[in-house]
């Protein structure tokens, strides 16, 4: 084998005690819960919140400007967050989660490191996955912390959807900002702590809390929000979608991080059907589905108690998506978004904001390839598909925003 | 008695409409360009309202895309311009079925019947009024005359929409050629509709009463014409509203029932006060004093030529002629290169008019005493010139721009060229051409897109320009394609940014785009210290300007920025005449009698059916273009012996028929099952070929690809940005259905064949999951007749459990699976084994005949030729052997690249890669289709292997369009530049 490889510099164990990591903000709900568990096993993880337009400019400057978007925003905020002067340069380090499917996504570890060569060449870039891929510098997760990431994500999501559920109908200003800021904060204080399994005592603290608010009975349109996983849920990504709706007095629905997760773990299962892939590791992977669906259905049932829209059964989201197309469709967010939004539409929610990168390859198929088949299948169905891009501008995206809620207002009036 | 009104702010134009409240009656509207005043020129449209309606109280509504702003400040309530034209087409004709409406930058679909869906175009605006203006300037007839042109033509051109870069470089290259300008409009009208139809309607067929909306199909007749045409609509079908200008006016109008009323000076008033929020980045001015700016002046003075005078002037001369694509610049020198005559202009799109017309003023100036010794010719229009005039030499424009930098600064280590519409940076390395970068997808940056803006802003570029040098807040605009920068200026002119800003804001990201966009630099350090900035646009001083603020930089500007070319052929004619003689130029009186005809006409030479047009002179001599091969110009043709492309194609389409097959067709087949040669079965091809054969099926192939089959099935691509192989498919579809098959296979194949030669094997997801789209996206297709099953061929077991899944409605049994997936397998060895053994052969003859190796590496399906558009065909005619990635990888070990190397086709090109470094006689052409956003990866990597070698690196981008003339430059360039790296390695031997 020939290597052409440059040589980068590793993220040794030695390096824990006393480098700061920086991590891009790519889930706002989820992100800040995850440093914590994060620093409790000895990583120093912070948060980057440079959101400016400084962060798009440093990531056009930084990587080929064809690749994807979420790339460039990420590059974009290590980059300026690097030239803050914030930081000791020679005790930081940047992290980023990496897949590992067939998607150019599985590159951003190499393209990260690419940009950061000429100007700091010192700094490590850590990768967060759970593939094997980067050995040497990866984030050794054990299964201690791989049990309190995956329920900080269900906690997280619960508190995500609540809060949109909340945020459009309440009748004091402000309060669930404050509920949401309360359940953030109690997230965090037990999620390292001994009891962080309790899931049903939690989330019904969690639900407890958003039930105390007090809300209105209008009828607001609801705005199902799937696509890409970064421009799904970073504001930077998105040009602040979520807000963008709340000002629209629209009710975004944004679905669990977690049905993500479980993409990723059925895909391997899949795969082992299919191809008979990894017959080592299979059962492992059923084994760890099986778990995390009892306790999605133990959430689900929570929400009902509360009256609250619970999330979509994940057995359920399978099954819309075996209407749209085949289960094989793995790259990216592959099978997924067409499931999510088939299972929106069924669950009322006609609207539905397809973001994705410009020029996203799974999209080409799962998106914009896929919607037909979903408006078929569900004739109302109000799909706007959305471009991010560093160039395209707020006025753009929201223009096509503004025309799908223009027919989702028709249609509800029409309903009326 | 209340009315209403409506106001719509266009991106270009401001339309009222006054109607009675109860919207029966229309009183008043008016159509008014804004030329970026958005405000003033609503006020003023106001006032006018104001003075037939004094007094009265109105319920108002503003709609269009630069209207938002306007509304949230001034409060007046704002309706979706879709939303707008929906109720005014309610009101009007309650019986269309689809409306399409074109404004200066959106297109729009509404779909009435049968499901309510109202489409817009995204972020690429192709195909809308401001390309129409854009193509106008182009021609440089104003778009009325446009539209009298295009009424009167005869056929019709392929030109790309989706853009107007690509359309541009389609159009180019004919008005090079002389095809007639009227054919020329009616194709840019065609290109709107076909873009209209493939990019909104997206696999919904556009029937019944179609109501055509907007300015441009109001007042284009051809326009309507092409419409009518392509959509087949019967006169009665096709409306055509008188009114359709102002309609969305109308329709706010409509929407403003039931708003309260106010008087016309309230309104007034309200949107007097507006002040828009700021969203649009703005950045420093480029010269902050006047003492700055006249130190930047004096500064670029020093770089210029000393001057001779013609008219008195004896002795020797060289001629340089430059025939750009929008440009003509032609320079006379002395010997000891003094500037004798200079001459710099459009050439209207009759580069050779310009020419003769120039060299016949520079024999009546300089009558007997100036004797020209040799004259050379570069740029788009080299070979025409030069056949025409008899020119000694011609030569690629990039050694052109080489020497005429080298002249000014012989240390020069950097020259970016910034012209009409291209830009050519390279990096000198040790006296050599060492890496051409060339902006092959976009124009953003270059000087027509200044130009077309000043248009717009109803200036001269001049003027517009020099605006731009003391602007105080300079907008930041996009760095990437005139599209996206287009939103950006109505986002910035919504905000009320000055045309001043505006300008600087252009001029820098003319550079921004340069600089990160087409050489990607990613610090001002990393493309060289000694920088020689030319071409036309950077005779602008803010470009200039701009240029040095963000590198940090001072430059070398010569003051003949614009003519270099033309200096630099002039230096090449100097360097290469032989002793004694002179230059076999058309004499004096020669060119007195020149004339030419022009005719195009359809070369019959192969199936391709090239459009060419055919210059005779006057003398007999004749110039023919448009050709992509010799035998449109009467010449023997190359034969596939020298290019594996034509190999691998023909193999694929005709040699596959002799394998396998147990049945005849007039036999007992099982079926009738149909393979579109693209994606992943263009190279799996035999093998599902054979497999199919051996299962007793007939196996019939999709239709050779063209343009015609492309439109075939383009009204189901669902996604406009996807890469051309891939839209591709659907016409393959489209052709297989037609021919009758009992079913369409395309595998599913997440994993492609692991050649044990990269860390994963994966396909792009586009190659991988296309079935699923193509299934999704065409009504024609269903369970029944395309088969798609998701199979790993690498695990026999669960391919053959798959497999028999999938046809199980046919019978198959297992066994008998088995056996036709190894007869398959078996197939697809060989194939590749032929091609290897082909590689082999045309290496060795090459070698044996001391030609250049060009390894053109891409992908499988490139072979197929209305993909590369004859690019080995070309390499061929310029004196090189093609060979391809997949015959020479096999030499080479797995490389480990900076990203993961786990897709299989591109496995291929880092080991071909690797291959060409070890070989001294080869060199390295990628093949990126546009859109493939895995090839954003792969480039780099492929220039890291390459350039750690000391190899030049080359890569050519390609998509829809067809024009080989870009593609030319390119490898005559390399070509060039490696022949001097060549010599140079020879000397340093010596």
């Amino acid at each position: 084998m020939k290597s052409y490889k440059t040589p980068t510099p590793v993220f040794t164990d030695e390096m824990k005690k006393t480098y700061k990591i920086l991590a891009p903000n790519m889930l706002p709900y989820h992100f800040d819960v995850i440093a914590v568990i994060m620093k409790k096993y000895g990583y120093d993880v912070e948060i980057l919140k440079n959101e400016s337009r400084a962060v798009i400019d440093e990531g056009l400057a930084h990587v080929h400007n064809d690749t994807c978007f979420p790339a460039l925003c990420c590059i974009g905020q290590f980059i300026d967050a690097l030239k803050s002067g914030k930081y000791d340069l020679s005790r930081t380090a940047v992290m980023i989660s990496q897949s590992g499917g067939g998607c150019r996504a599985s590159n951003y570890v190499p393209l990260i490191r690419k940009a950061l060569q000429l100007e700091f060449p010192q700094v490590p870039v850590l990768s967060f996955n759970f593939s094997g891929l980067e050995k040497d510098s990866g984030v050794k997760i054990g299964v201690g912390m791989l049990l309190r990431l995956a329920f900080s994500i269900f906690y997280a999501d619960t508190v995500m959807s609540l809060y949109n559920q909340c945020k459009p109908y309440e009748k004091n200003a402000g309060e669930t900002d404050r509920v949401r800021d309360g359940c953030q904060a109690y997230i965090q204080s037990i999620i390292c702590g001994r009891g962080y399994r309790k899931y049903k005592k939690i989330t019904d603290e969690l639900l407890r809390r958003f039930s105390a608010i007090e809300r209105t009975n209008e009828r607001k349109i609801r705005v199902g929000v799937v696509g890409e996983i970064y421009v799904k849920y970073s504001p930077l990504g998105n040009s602040e979608l979520e807000k963008f709706l709340h000002t629209e007095k629209c009710e975004p629905v944004i679905p669990a991080l977690m049905d993500f997760v479980m993409y990723c773990i059925v895909n391997t299962i899949n795969d082992r059907k299919l191809y008979n892939k990894g017959k080592k590791t299979a059962w492992i992977y059923g084994l760890v589905y099986r778990y995390l669906l009892r306790v999605h259905r133990g959430v689900i049932k929570l929400f009902e108690k509360y009256a609250f829209e619970p999330p979509h059964d994940f057995e359920y989201l399978r099954k819309c998506a075996d209407k749209v197309l085949h289960q094989g469709v793995k790259m990216g967010e592959g099978w997924l978004i067409p499931a999510e939004m088939l299972a929106l539409c069924e669950s009322g929610v006609q609207n539905v904001v397809c973001a994705q990168p410009f020029g996203c390859l799974p999209n080409h198929i799962v998106g914009k390839g896929a919607s037909r088949t979903v408006k078929t299948l569900c004739p109302s169905a109000n799909i706007v598909p959305i471009d991010y891009d560093p160039s395209a501008t707020k006025v753009n995206q929201e223009n096509r925003l503004k025309l799908m809620l223009a027919t989702a207002r028709e249609m509800q009036n029409k309903s009326l | 008695m209340r009315k209403i009104l409506g106001i719509d702010v266009g991106s270009t134009t401001v339309k009222t409409a006054v109607l009675t409240e109860d919207g029966k009656e229309i009183l008043y509207t008016s159509y008014e360009r804004h030329f970026a005043q958005i405000k003033s020129c609503v006020l003023a449209e106001l006032s006018k309202i104001g003075e037939i309606y004094a007094g009265e109280r109105f319920c108002v509504a503003i709609t269009g895309s630069a209207g938002l702003g306007l509304a949230e400040s001034s409060g007046i309530p704002f309706v979706q311009e879709v939303q707008a034209a929906f109720g005014a087409v309610k009101r009007f004709y309650p019986d269309a079925d689809a409306v399409i409406e074109l404004g200066g930058e959106d297109a729009k679909i509404i779909f009435l019947t049968g499901g309510v869906e109202q489409r817009m175009n995204g972020s690429c605006a192709g195909g809308t009024g401001s390309f129409i203006d854009q193509m106008a300037t182009l021609l440089n007839v104003t778009v009325d005359e446009m539209d009298a042109l295009a009424l009167r033509a005869e056929k019709t051109y392929p030109i790309a929409s989706r853009c107007g870069v690509f359309a541009k470089s389609d159009i180019q290259p004919l008005l090079n050629q002389g095809a007639a300008k009227e054919d020329i409009a009616a194709s840019i009208f065609q290109a709107v509709v076909e873009q209209t139809v493939s990019g909104l309607a997206q696999g919904r067929k556009i029937k019944g009463k179609v109501l055509f909306l907007g300015g441009p199909l109001h007042f284009l007749n051809a326009l309507k014409k092409a419409f009518k045409d392509t959509l087949s609509l019967t006169e009665e079908n096709a409306l055509f509203p008188e009114n359709a200008p102002v309609f969305m006016a109308l329709g706010a109008a409509l929407y403003a029932r039931g708003e309260q009323a106010e008087t016309l000076e309230t309104l007034m008033e309200k949107i007097g006060a507006c002040k828009t929020q700021a969203q649009v980045t703005r950045g420093k001015p480029l010269f902050e004093t006047q003492a700055e700016y006249d130190e930047f002046v004096s500064r670029h003075k020093v770089s210029d030529l000393p001057f001779a005078d013609i008219r008195t002037y004896t002795g020797d001369a060289y001629l340089g002629i430059d025939s750009g694509s929008t440009t003509t610049k032609l320079l006379l020198i002395t010997p000891d290169c003094r500037t004798l005559y200079s001459h710099y202009q459009s050439n209207n799109g009759q580069p050779l008019d310009v020419v003769v017309d120039k060299v016949k003023e520079i024999y009546r100036l300089g009558e007997d005493r100036v004797r020209i010794r040799a004259a050379a010719v570069t740029g788009y229009g080299e070979d025409m010139i030069k056949a025409a005039l008899h020119l000694d030499f011609g030569l690629v424009e990039t050694t052109a721009h080489f020497k005429a930098a080298v002249h000014f600064n012989p240390k020069v280590d950097f020259i970016i060229d910034i012209g009409g519409q291209d830009i050519k940076c390279f990096k000198v390395k040790n006296g050599a051409v060492d890496s051409i970068m060339l902006n092959e997808a976009c124009s953003s940056g270059c000087g027509s897109f200044i130009q077309t803006f000043a248009k717009a802003m109803d200036m001269e570029v001049e003027t517009f320009s020099r605006l731009g040098l003391f602007a105080k807040n300079p907008v930041e605009l996009g760095s990437r394609c005139t599209v996206f920068m287009n939103s950006a200026v109505k986002q910035a002119q919504k905000e009320g940014a000055s045309v001043a800003d505006i300008s600087a804001g252009i001029s820098s990201s003319v550079v921004k785009n340069a600089l990160y966009k087409v050489i990607r630099a990613r610090t001002a350090d990393e493309i060289g210290n000694e920088i020689v900035v030319q071409g036309g646009t950077f005779m602008n001083d803010a470009v200039l300007r701009s240029f040095e603020q963000e590198t940090g930089k001072t430059v070398v500007r010569p003051a003949i920025a614009g003519l270099m070319g033309a200096f630099g052929a002039a230096l090449y004619a100097r360097e290469m005449q032989s002793k004694n003689a002179y230059s076999s130029i058309l004499s004096a009186e020669k060119l007195q009698t020149f004339r030419y005809t022009s005719k195009q006409t359809v070369c019959r030479g192969c199936t391709s059916r090239c459009n060419i047009n055919i210059l005779t002179f006057e003398d007999g001599g004749k110039f023919v273009s448009g050709n992509k091969c010799e035998r449109g110009a009467g010449q023997k043709p190359h034969g596939d012996e020298e290019n594996i492309y034509a190999f691998k194609y023909r193999y694929l389409r005709e040699e596959t028929k002799k394998d396998g097959g147990m049945y005849e067709p007039n036999g007992l087949s099982r079926g009738v099952v149909g393979l579109a040669v693209q994606l992943i079965t263009f190279e799996q091809l035999p093998l599902w070929n054979a497999f199919f054969r051996a299962l007793g099926f007939v196996v019939r192939y999709s239709d050779e690809s063209s343009r015609q089959l492309y439109y075939r099935g383009q009204h189901t691509v669902a996604s406009d940005t996807v890469c051309y192989p891939a839209k591709l498919m659907h016409g393959h579809i489209e052709s297989l259905l037609d021919s009758g098959v009992d079913f369409i296979f395309y595998p599913a194949e997440s994993y492609n064949l692991d050649e044990k030669a990269s860390i994963n094997h994966y396909n792009c997801p586009v190659v991988a999951y296309y079935g699923e789209l193509l299934k999704a996206n065409n009504e024609r297709l269903h369970e029944g007749n395309f088969i798609s099953p998701y199979i790993d061929l690498n695990d026999r077991k669960s391919t053959l459990s798959n497999l028999c899944a999938a046809l199980k409605a046919y019978g198959v049994r297992k066994r008998e699976v088995e056996h036709a997936l190894s007869a398959g397998i078996d197939a697809l060895a060989k194939y590749q084994s032929a091609v290897r053994e082909k590689t082999k052969e045309i290496i060795f003859n090459a070698r044996r005949a001391d030609k250049p190796i060009v390894v053109l590496a891409g992908r499988p399906y490139h072979a197929d030729p209305e993909i590369n558009h004859g690019i080995g065909k070309l390499l061929v005619s310029l004196g090189v052997a093609v060979v391809s990635e997949d015959g020479v990888c096999q030499n080479a070990p797995q490389v480990e690249t900076n990203v993961l190397n786990q897709w299989t086709y591109h496995a291929r090109l880092y080991r071909a890669a690797e291959f060409v470094c070890t070989q001294k006689d080869m060199q390295l052409v990628q093949l990126v289709s546009f859109g493939c956003g895995i090839d954003a990866l792969t480039t780099d990597e492929v220039r890291t292997i390459m350039e750690r070698n000391g190899k030049l690196y080359t890569q050519i981008k390609i998509d829809e369009i067809n024009n080989l003339g870009v593609v030319k430059i390119r490898l005559r360039s390399m070509l060039a530049a490696t022949g001097q790296q060549m010599r140079g390695n020879d000397d340093e031997e010596l």
